[in-house]
């Protein structure tokens, strides 16, 4: 078994699917010949050719509606939207019709589309490179949505979406992509979408989330070694559709909820989680379920970025505030 | 070759047939069997009995809005009748000549305007279902045909779009996308004249609208839209283009639509009837009925057997379509995913558990 990044995880998952299956092809602004701006794609054209592999011009609305139009003839596109801040020309076609196509036909079209994106702030990056969008997505009837946070879960996660034969928005957290490495194994797996995964089992505060903020939490997590609360860490990985039983089942054992997120608060994911524990565990909650999000502000440029960042000492101070709430 | 001897950059139109169905530009008149003639002139009848029935039931309130297509059938029909059955149909919204055309079923267009998505599921038939945002269709055409050329399918694409769909960022995507893959799409702009009450002249600055193809790197060319031969003999160039992977073309219907927008529409506030009039001396249905007749072909008879034969089968049609069941719970819940999730069973379960209950009370 070999160690590697997140990024390179991705990397040999979209080689073995492409080897393993012809109808997989692969596209988008210079993610074919320079392999992609952060090297995700790095190396596929080479394997797989320009007609399998190739680069778009800078046309996000006709890379999502020309893989509309592929899934409809047959083919697997996954695509590639260079940063998530300019989703917003495809949103058009990934929301009208990319979520809709199945349903309107009914059943004649399936569109099994993989939308990749880097997603995340924390890089210094210019404006609309830093955005987490996700509740954007996750509001879509039609679509699934998945972030992965460890290289052992992007390949596992990126294989069942590939398989899929709905439209999966994969977000990819791109202040991770070369953050650490863990032990990937070389054939297939996959990890089921819509399976959240208990990383940390405890008893005392339940906490949920995913993406770049997964490192956050483990961080805040060790900085309260000492302080006895016994924490059950939830990795969400599928943000749409959400494992609602997995963490209802952490709730009614600790009582105490808490979710960290990146994106903004309001109407966030944190929203829905906190309305899902009160219709599904109200009768065993202890404190108050609380979210930590970014605030309701654009991001800011990076001199600025600081005052959005939800890091590991704020979590840490709510896990502590929630774990002694009486 | 029609495509280099109409220059659009020019304002030079394409055509073949006057409005009086006279043969004025013979070497052109594309070569066309019997049976075919005659299929495109029964699809346009059809299609205008079917249009104009369902407006009558849309002001009983039997019918819900839609959008008539009459005075365009025949810029869909020459096109449907120059390409194969296995090449692709990517419509708009007011194509029901070229579906009919296609083997689409009656009943299946009924239903769809009637409010049921089973009317959008063409089984056998390379046709996307209605495509209502306007202008976003041309890249799904251009996927297609990507997919068509990646795997030798010899299968070529017809997109149609509006003259206002041409004003749409989607539109200059889409064809710019299938053109720098040199890909087997064909796209017909039907120039109805408006986009709803917009006239067409504000839809673009450009003298004709054939001539956005020059930006594009591929020929265009404007043609007389309400000519089905006209219309035929520009596609076949075109699908030949694409199938000998030559890359897209751009053709311009220059037509009208003698009817509203949709039923919600009143186009009496926005053109008056002289213009209305006008247009209606050019309809290509008459005018190819001519076409027919000088060539033997049809004749007074067998128009009032079509007819009456067209009349009782739409009225026919649409009876069996009110007489359908409304789709029920499942149906609409169990189109969402194709593999429903477990969050969605759920609600459904829910939902159709206080159905029952309520049903039953």
């Amino acid at each position: 078994m070999a160690t590697m990044t997140l990024l390179k995880a991705i990397n040999q998952t979209l080689f073995e699917q492409m080897r393993k299956d012809d109808n997989v092809v692969l596209y988008g602004e210079d993610a074919g010949y320079e392999g992609g701006v952060f090297r995700v794609t790095a190396g596929l054209q080479k394997e797989f050719g320009k007609d399998r592999v190739f680069d778009t011009p800078i046309s996000e609305a006709a890379i999502m509606g020309s893989a509309i139009g592929m899934a409809a003839a047959g083919l697997r596109p996954i695509t590639e939207i260079q940063f998530s801040g300019f989703m917003f020309p495809g949103y058009n076609q990934i929301a009208t019709h990319m979520a809709r196509m199945h349903n309107r036909s009914r059943g004649k079209y399936k569109m099994p589309i993989v939308v990749r994106m880097p997603y995340g702030g924390g890089v210094r990056a210019l404006e609309h490179h830093s955005e987490s969008l996700e509740t954007l997505f996750a509001h879509i009837p039609g679509l699934k949505l998945v972030i992965p946070s460890t290289p052992y879960d992007a390949k596992g996660l990126l294989t069942s979406a590939i398989q899929d034969d709905d439209p999966v928005i994969f977000m990819e957290p791109k202040k991770i992509y070369r953050a650490f490495k863990q032990e990937v194994p070389e054939e297939e797996y996959k990890i089921p979408l819509g399976k959240a995964k208990v990383v940390q089992k405890g008893t005392d505060v339940t906490v949920v989330s995913w993406g770049a903020m997964m490192v956050e939490t483990q961080k805040a997590i060790k900085a309260l070694e000492d302080e006895n609360i016994s924490v059950e860490l939830i990795d969400l990985r599928t943000i749409s559709p959400i494992d609602t039983e997995t963490i209802i089942k952490s709730v009614k054992k600790t009582g105490r909820f808490l979710v960290a997120h990146e994106a903004v608060k309001t109407l966030g994911i944190g929203a829905e989680l906190i309305s899902r524990v009160n219709e599904g565990a109200f009768f065993h909650l202890e404190a108050m379920p609380t979210r930590i999000t970014g605030h309701d502000i654009t991001v800011p440029l990076p001199k600025g970025e600081r005052h959005q960042t939800v890091d590991a000492t704020r979590i840490a101070e709510e896990i502590k505030k929630l774990a002694r709430f009486e | 070759m029609i495509l280099d001897a109409y220059d659009s950059l020019k304002g030079e139109m394409f055509g073949v047939l006057d409005p009086d169905g006279k043969v004025v530009n013979k070497d052109y008149e594309p070569k066309i069997d019997d049976d075919t003639l005659l299929k495109m002139y029964k699809t346009m009848v059809l299609a205008r009995i079917a249009d104009t029935k369902a407006l009558q039931y849309q002001r009983q309130g039997r019918m819900l809005t839609f959008a008539p297509v009459m005075g365009q059938e025949g810029a869909q029909v020459g096109p449907l009748a120059a390409s194969k059955q296995k090449d692709w149909l990517v419509q708009a919204f007011r194509e029901m000549a070229a579906l009919l055309y296609k083997g689409a079923p009656l009943k299946q267009l009924y239903l769809y305007w009637y409010g049921n998505e089973m009317g959008s599921r063409f089984d056998d038939l390379n046709i996307l279902p209605v495509n209502v945002p306007i202008g976003s269709q041309i890249s799904h055409a251009a996927g297609i045909a990507y997919a068509s050329k990646l795997k030798k399918r010899d299968e070529s694409v017809i997109a149609f779009i509006g003259d206002g769909g041409t004003a749409h960022g989607e539109f200059h995507e889409g064809l710019n996308f299938a053109a720098v893959y040199d890909l087997p799409v064909v796209t017909i702009i039907q120039n109805n004249q408006y986009a709803i009450s917009t006239p067409r002249s504000m839809a673009s600055k450009a003298k004709t609208l054939a001539q956005k193809a020059v930006g594009y790197g591929i020929p265009g060319v404007q043609v007389d839209g309400n000519d089905p031969l006209a219309m035929y003999a520009a596609t076949k160039e075109a699908l030949k283009r694409a199938k000998e992977g030559k890359g897209p073309t751009l053709i311009e219907a220059v037509t009208y639509r003698l009817g509203p927008h949709t039923t919600s529409d009143d186009p009496s506030i926005y053109r008056s009837e002289e213009e209305v009039k006008e247009w209606q001396a050019k309809d290509p249905i008459t005018r190819f009925r001519k076409y027919l007749s000088n060539r033997k072909l049809w004749n007074k008879d067998k128009e009032e057997a079509l007819q009456e034969e067209y009349k009782k089968f739409v009225a026919d049609t649409f009876k069996e379509v009110e007489k359908m069941p409304l789709p029920t719970a499942d149906e609409v819940f169990d189109y969402t995913y194709a593999n429903m999730t477990e969050e969605l069973k759920k609600q459904k379960e829910a939902y159709k558990k206080r159905l029952n209950e309520s049903e039953g009370e």
